[in-house]
């Protein structure tokens, strides 16, 4: 059965076209000339660099939602928790040469007249500490969160809301001064990643080939997990949950698993995001951001890993196409899309492709061999 | 051990049992017993409280007063559903409940008694002796030729079926049985029969049925429940000739 297969021939296209991507955009970059046709522009780099990130939000949107059946709407917390530990450790180096010239505090610290550098501040000069919380914090609030809800058995429509109401309050949290994360302004004004301007062509094109190698690790982790025996729980959970329970798996340990590991991945993507973006605010955490998330995999097709990362690619071309051209229209378009994707492609793009090449596997090939078998042989 | 002034060896002993819903007696001082590789079927008409003694002892609703216990020793009534399926106790529901998404094989390997861990379910991999088990309660439920398949495409019948597969994979000592001849052909009724007697020459098992053919086959020991208690007990004659049973179920 190829839907167990750890990796399939899909799985290979997307691991192979992501990797190529790693290698080639920065080169393209860095050793084509400007005004050649195969150019990727210093603008389009961290553009794409963006999506990739929003492909790996995605995919641990997809882990949770599509196999496990919680439809999280708080995704976008993890995500921006994951880009303040970047953004933290990316103030820290600014060092001397920011405004007020304070070689410990941030600007926005001196500008509140602090003395000092708050305690939850410490270690975020380290690159390794950093890192380490941009996972461990969403990992813990999200193990926290759901060891609550999973345990008082909060299903459906009411964990959904709940975790958009956590999203909202870290979003009314982060925009108090006095919280200490630079309030409304949020972290920005980076100078420096490891040393490297993050101003600097290079720089970016290594962002950029760390985010695509860190989206196709995510993918093997994601596709590991699902394709493992917990994977198989994780869907029996989201199809038949009492049926789960009365064989005798603990169904909130295994939600409580997966919703972690999600939070996590979420996490790094969003750690990888703020040095590409050049800035991190409280309108990461807002609800309408993890409402978007959730429709990058339902277009892109939910349960199928690639469909959310490419879900996730689609829509924000789509985002930053249509915002250039019609900027009002932007939320219309993309409601309009939400709407159309669930009328007429419920199972998305990749679940709809899937769909069509399954009825061409029937009635041209033995019901035994598996859909990759007739995605092998297009041309016959 | 010592339940309610008197010593028990049954493998499951309820006494005096109550649950309310909202004002509603659902069980109402519900006393039974079922012995190790006994075989009990439970009649009776609508709103007896077969499925919430069912809830009961699976640890699904927790009763108002009472009490049940499992081999003497575990108090059901403090245990989760994860906690009493991995002391021996299977349950099938009334209306066929597989994994639709899962092929019939993968149905039968998430049932088999293994550690329900999530750490140790992650790094699992099916070992030879697991095969073997799936292939051999593949074919006690015959369907080895749909190993295959999803679930979902499966007839009626089959579904019921690769629950009590499921059932059975579990090794559990308790049986739970809802209604499982419901949706059946007269020959899968049969063959239903003949399979949970099989089942109970090991195991206990406990059967609800509305099917009075059935419950014939299966030549058991009846229980007729009424408004959430025992109206008789005994063999199905002396159950069904029974006057208050006539009235209140089988009907004159």
């Amino acid at each position: 059965m190829s839907r167990y297969r750890f990796l399939d021939a899909a799985g290979l296209i997307f691991l192979g076209v992501v990797l190529a991507m790693a290698v080639l955009v920065p080169a393209s970059n860095l050793l084509l000339p400007p005004d050649s046709a195969l150019h990727v522009s210093d603008y389009l780099v961290p553009l794409l660099g963006k999506y990739l990130a929003f492909a790996m939000l995605a995919l641990a949107l997809d882990l949770v939602w599509g196999y496990c059946g919680i439809l999280s709407l708080g995704h976008g917390a993890f995500f921006a928790l994951g880009g303040y530990a970047m953004g933290m450790y990316l103030m820290r180096q600014i060092g001397p040469r920011g405004v007020y010239g304070n070689p410990v505090l941030p600007d926005f610290m001196v500008f509140l007249n602090w003395q000092e550098l708050p305690w939850f501040w410490l270690g975020f000069d380290q690159f390794w500490f950093a890192a380490l919380m941009a996972i461990l914090v969403p990992g813990a609030l999200a193990f926290c969160f759901g060891w609550f809800a999973f345990r008082s058995r909060v299903t459906g429509v009411y964990l959904s809301i709940i975790t958009q109401a956590m999203t909202f309050a870290l979003m009314l949290a982060f925009f108090r001064n006095d919280m200490g994360f630079g309030g409304n302004n949020g972290l920005t004004d980076f100078k420096e990643i490891l040393g490297f301007s993050v101003q600097a062509p290079e720089t970016r094109a290594a962002l950029f080939a760390a985010t695509a190698v860190a989206l196709a690790l995510s993918y093997l982790l994601c596709r590991w997990v699902v394709t493992s025996k917990l994977g198989k729980v994780v869907v029996a959970v989201r199809d038949a949950e009492s049926r789960t329970r009365f064989i005798g798996y603990r169904v909130e340990n295994y939600k409580l698993l997966v919703f972690t590991l999600s939070a996590m991945l979420a996490g790094v993507a969003g750690a990888l995001y703020v040095p590409q973006v050049g800035i991190i605010n409280p309108s990461e955490f807002a609800p309408a951001n993890s409402i978007e998330a959730v429709i990058w995999v339902a277009v892109g097709g939910r349960g199928t890993l690639l469909g959310a990362a490419l879900g996730a690619f689609l829509v924000n071309a789509g985002k930053t196409w249509f915002t250039g051209v019609l900027p009002d229209l932007w939320l219309f378009a993309l409601g309009g899309l939400f709407v159309a994707t669930t009328l007429l492609i419920p199972k998305g793009v990749v679940g709809a492709v899937t769909d069509l090449l399954g009825v061409r596997r029937k009635s041209e090939l033995p019901a035994a061999q598996s859909i990759v078998a007739a995605a092998k042989s297009p041309a016959e | 051990m010592v339940i309610g002034g008197r010593t028990t060896n049954a493998l499951l002993y309820l006494d005096n049992v109550s649950v309310t819903f909202d004002g509603f007696r659902a069980l109402n001082g519900l006393s039974l017993s079922i012995d190790h590789a006994e075989m009990r079927a439970i009649i009776g008409p609508n709103g007896a409280g077969k499925t919430t003694m069912m809830d009961v002892i699976t640890g699904k609703t927790r009763p108002n007063s009472g009490e049940a216990v499992f081999e003497a020793s575990h108090d059901l009534t403090r245990l989760d559903e994860a906690a009493i399926a991995e002391l021996g106790i299977g349950r099938k529901f009334q209306t066929p409940t597989v994994f639709e998404m899962h092929t019939v094989e993968d149905n039968i390997l998430l049932a088999l008694k293994t550690d329900r861990r999530p750490f140790p379910v992650l790094f699992s991999r099916r070992t030879p002796p697991e095969k073997e088990r799936i292939d051999a309660l593949l074919e006690r439920v015959r369907l080895t030729g749909h190993r295959h398949r999803l679930a979902g495409e499966l007839s009626h019948g089959q579904k019921q079926w690769l629950e009590i597969g499921m059932l059975l994979a579990q090794e559990p000592k308790l049986l739970l049985v809802d209604e499982p001849a419901a949706g059946m052909t007269d020959q899968e009724t049969a063959d239903t029969a003949d399979l949970l007697r099989e089942i109970a020459k090991t195991r206990s098992v406990v059967v609800v049925e509305h099917d009075m053919t059935f419950v014939r086959d299966l030549g058991v020991k009846v229980t007729c429940l009424h408004e959430g208690s025992v109206l008789a007990e005994g063999s199905l004659d002396a159950v069904s000739s029974n006057e208050r049973v006539i009235e209140v179920y089988l009907g004159r």
